[in-house]
């Protein structure tokens, strides 16, 4: 099944997102864990989209459509921001001394180490990132 | 997301209640550099009640945490959830910070 959420992109609507997420993992049959990581994923990846894509609230709209199936859950995200290009993020600095360490690109950091595919892509219809989450 | 301090001896205790994101870290961010503006440099952030934490929370700490180095303070966090363990843990931000299981135990450490 699908559903798709479309809100104004504003940080204030990151929780609303977030719980539109969680309804789609617990209807992919997620764990509570599992569906944590997509709300992590799919917030981080939507903070991108207004900081970076849009350049700051208020500038467009953030599509989140949730496919669920028996143990997956398919995030497609899409916007009309400026075409993103992931090779553009610098890896963060972690495992760093303090002085040292670099929390920029964090965001795409997390939702490569807590989703099971992440992929960027770009077309007439603007930016559009597709998450994966598998049933453990 | 709602924040309270109390200054228990010479520690600011930081409790934090609800979701930190990119809507509201700015907010915490703002009141614990209240805090190190206030030169009030041994700060404990309890995290008992911190539903959810993205990497915005995440900087707002580690920012934090680099101000109070400095001048040979420190930001300790007590009892994040497994779900704020794992994403401090993700981060890497494990063996950064000093992280008690209790308020008690991260004042007293200081």
């Amino acid at each position: 099944m699908d559903r798709t959420l479309t809100v104004p992109g504003r940080y204030d609507r990151l929780e609303q997102i977030c719980k539109f997420v969680a309804e789609g993992a617990t209807e992919a049959g997620l764990s509570e864990s599992e569906s944590s990581h997509c709300q992590l994923a799919v917030d981080e990846a939507c903070t991108n989209v207004i900081e970076h894509g849009y350049g700051g609230e208020d500038r467009g709209e953030i599509a989140v459509t949730c496919e669920t199936s028996r143990g997956e859950l398919i995030i497609t995200i899409r916007d009309q921001a400026r075409r993103f290009d992931p090779g553009d993020v610098p890896e963060p600095k972690l495992n760093a001394d303090l002085d040292d360490m670099r929390i920029g690109g964090l965001g795409l950091y997390f939702m490569r180490q807590v989703m099971d595919a992440v992929e960027f892509s770009y077309d007439h219809d603007g930016n559009k990132l597709v998450l994966v989450k598998h049933k453990d | 997301m709602n924040i309270s301090t109390v200054e228990q001896g010479a520690t600011s205790v930081v409790a934090v209640v609800g979701r930190v994101d990119s809507a509201t870290a700015p907010e915490l961010e703002g009141a614990l550099k209240k805090l190190v503006d206030a030169e009030k440099h041994q700060i404990v952030l309890d995290l008992k009640d911190v539903e959810y934490m993205s990497s915005a929370g995440l900087r707002a700490m580690v920012s934090t945490l680099k101000s109070v180095k400095r001048v040979n303070g420190d930001l300790r966090l007590a009892n994040p959830s497994p779900r704020v363990e794992e994403v401090l843990r993700l981060a890497g931000l494990t063996s950064i910070f000093s992280i008690y299981r209790s308020r008690e135990e991260a004042v007293g450490s200081f």
